[in-house]
Parts: structure tokens; C-alpha cells; sequence
């Protein structure tokens, strides 16, 4: 069925019903299968004109630390998603074959590993902030953490720049 | 789908105003259709703009912001800079083509 329009919709690019968006991604956990969802979403929200903001706190600290970033394990041990016992998941080498699938897999789908999913997020304009508390208990400083990273704040600091935004917990 | 005119001609156009037809498109169109965001475009939006074309034929559908980038071989930054807020959408609305579908 086609229809003649007098003048050709011009699809909307802002948000001008509820003012400019704002996102606060908090990523807890230094898992691969569970860092890879926040990566995800703050990248779309940034293509979506969002400003997107992400905090890492405790485990997800693994995702900006240096040391640790381009290592992210898939820990196959009481996680359902393998759908196989949790006993043979803990013999020795379960974990490291578990995680070179995961990374094959995303690897597949043309999707970033995490060090240049850091790097293209912060080209988008995200905003990194690392965790205060997390950063003594670890005994690191910024010169530790990936390179973008703008700070290392209290949480009393998130709760200020996170006015306003959208929360997620991850 | 419907029909309208653009650029002193018809066209077929989905509900949101996104070309539907890839044959239908020429430059003379993608300046109208930046116009109309507000977009002036300079050689920097015709390169991606065409690498978009180019690309779908290729792959069938609408390459994402990071193929732009990674095989295209225009930075993240630049694309934001040149199609401010939603690069993707943008590109693809003057290019003429579908919203890409990718996640990443």
C-alpha cells in the first residue's frame, strides 16, 4: 500500500520531549561475560547522543586496570550459562578454554576486545571514573589505570556527576 | 512505504523520512536530506557518505559507526564531529540507506 506525502518526514534527531539524555553505568564485576554488557551499552548510548558516564568499583576495576584488562577470564565455575555440571566446569584448564571461546566468539561478531572498546568508547566521548575506595583496597593510583581514565572519585562524587542520569548496575 | 518529493522529484520514504529505495539516491538528494538536518556538508561527510554506499552494496546492510572507522578508516572522533549526536542515523539518513542494525 503506498501513499503520496506532501513533504517527505524528516526523522528526529533530538530529544527535545524530555530534554537531553544522561546514562551512569556502574560496573562491579571483572569478569569477560560481565564486562563486555556495559561496554555494550555505553557505546550505544554514546551513538545515540547520550552522555554516558561509567564507574568501575571492586571486580569491574579488573576492566580499567592495566595489569589486568586485556585478561578478563569467563569463569565457567557455578555459572549456568554453560549449561554443563559445575563439577567437571572446575577441572583444570575448564576456565582458560571456556574464555578463549567467549573471546573467539566476540571476536566473530566483529566486536572489540576490551582494551580497544575502552579506546573507542572515550573517541565517542564516555566518560571513565575509577572507584576511591576500590583504588585503596588495591593499593593503585591513576597511573595504574587505563589511560582515559578522568579520576579517581568518591562515591559521594559519582552521586554528584550521576544527577539527573539513568543508573545501571552491572 | 510511502512517496514523496524531495529534491523536485519523488521518492520512497519510510515513516521516518529514511530513503527506502538505494537507486533513488544521488548527490543532489543527500544535500537536500542534510539540509534537512541541519548538516553542511563538506569533502569529510562525502567520504564517509560514500564509503556508506559503497559498503552496503557489499554487505547488504548499513555498516555501523565502527566499521566506519575500522574499514572505512575514518576516526570515531571525526564521525562525531562531522554528524554531531547520533553519527550513525545521520550518516545513513543523508547516504539514503537504512538504520544499520549492528550492536557494536
Amino acid at each position: 500500500m503506498s501513499t503520496t506525502l506532501d513533504t517527505a518526514p524528516i526523522p528526529s534527531f533530538e530529544d527535545e520531549d524530555s530534554g537531553p539524555r544522561k546514562i551512569a553505568i556502574i560496573c562491579s564485576k571483572g569478569s569477560l561475560d560481565m564486562a563486555y554488557p556495559g561496554l555494550v551499552l555505553a557505546n550505544a548510548a554514546l551513538g545515540e547522543g547520550i552522555e554516558t558516564h561509567m564507574f568501575f568499583t571492586f571486580w569491574g576495576f579488573d576492566i580499567i586496570n592495566k595489569k589486568t584488562l586485556d585478561h578478563l577470564q569467563f569463569s565457567p565455575v557455578g555459572n549456568p550459562a554453560t549449561h554443563m555440571p559445575t563439577a567437571l566446569m572446575g577441572l583444570p584448564g575448564m576456565q582458560a578454554f571456556a574464555t578463549h571461546m567467549m573471546k573467539k566468539q566476540i571476536e566473530g561478531l566483529d566486536v572489540p576486545a576490551v582494551p580497544e572498546f575502552l579506546d573507542l568508547i572515550t573517541d565517542a566521548g564516555g566518560h571513565l571514573w575509577a572507584c576511591r575506595m576500590s583504588a585503596d583496597m588495591m593499593h593503585l593510583d591513576e597511573d595504574d589505570l587505563h589511560d582515559e581514565v578522568e579520576g579517581i572519585i568518591s562515591a559521594s562524587d559519582f552521586m554528584e556527576l550521576s544527577k539527573g542520569a539513568q543508573l545501571l548496575f552491572i | 512505504m510511502s512517496t514523496a518529493t524531495l529534491a523536485g522529484r519523488d521518492v520512497h520514504v519510510d515513516a521516518e523520512g529514511f530513503l527506502t529505495e538505494y537507486d533513488e539516491w544521488d548527490d543532489d538528494l543527500a544535500k537536500v536530506l542534510a539540509a534537512n538536518i541541519g548538516v553542511d556538508l563538506t569533502d569529510e561527510h562525502w567520504a564517509a557518505i560514500r564509503f556508506l554506499r559503497e559498503d552496503f552494496v557489499a554487505e547488504g546492510e548499513t555498516p555501523t559507526l565502527r566499521r566506519v572507522t575500522n574499514v572505512g578508516g575514518i576516526a570515531t572522533k571525526d564521525l562525531f564531529r562531522l554528524f554531531p549526536g547520533k553519527p550513525a542515523k545521520k550518516m545513513a539518513y543523508i547516504a539514503g540507506l537504512p538504520k544499520p542494525v549492528g550492536c557494536v
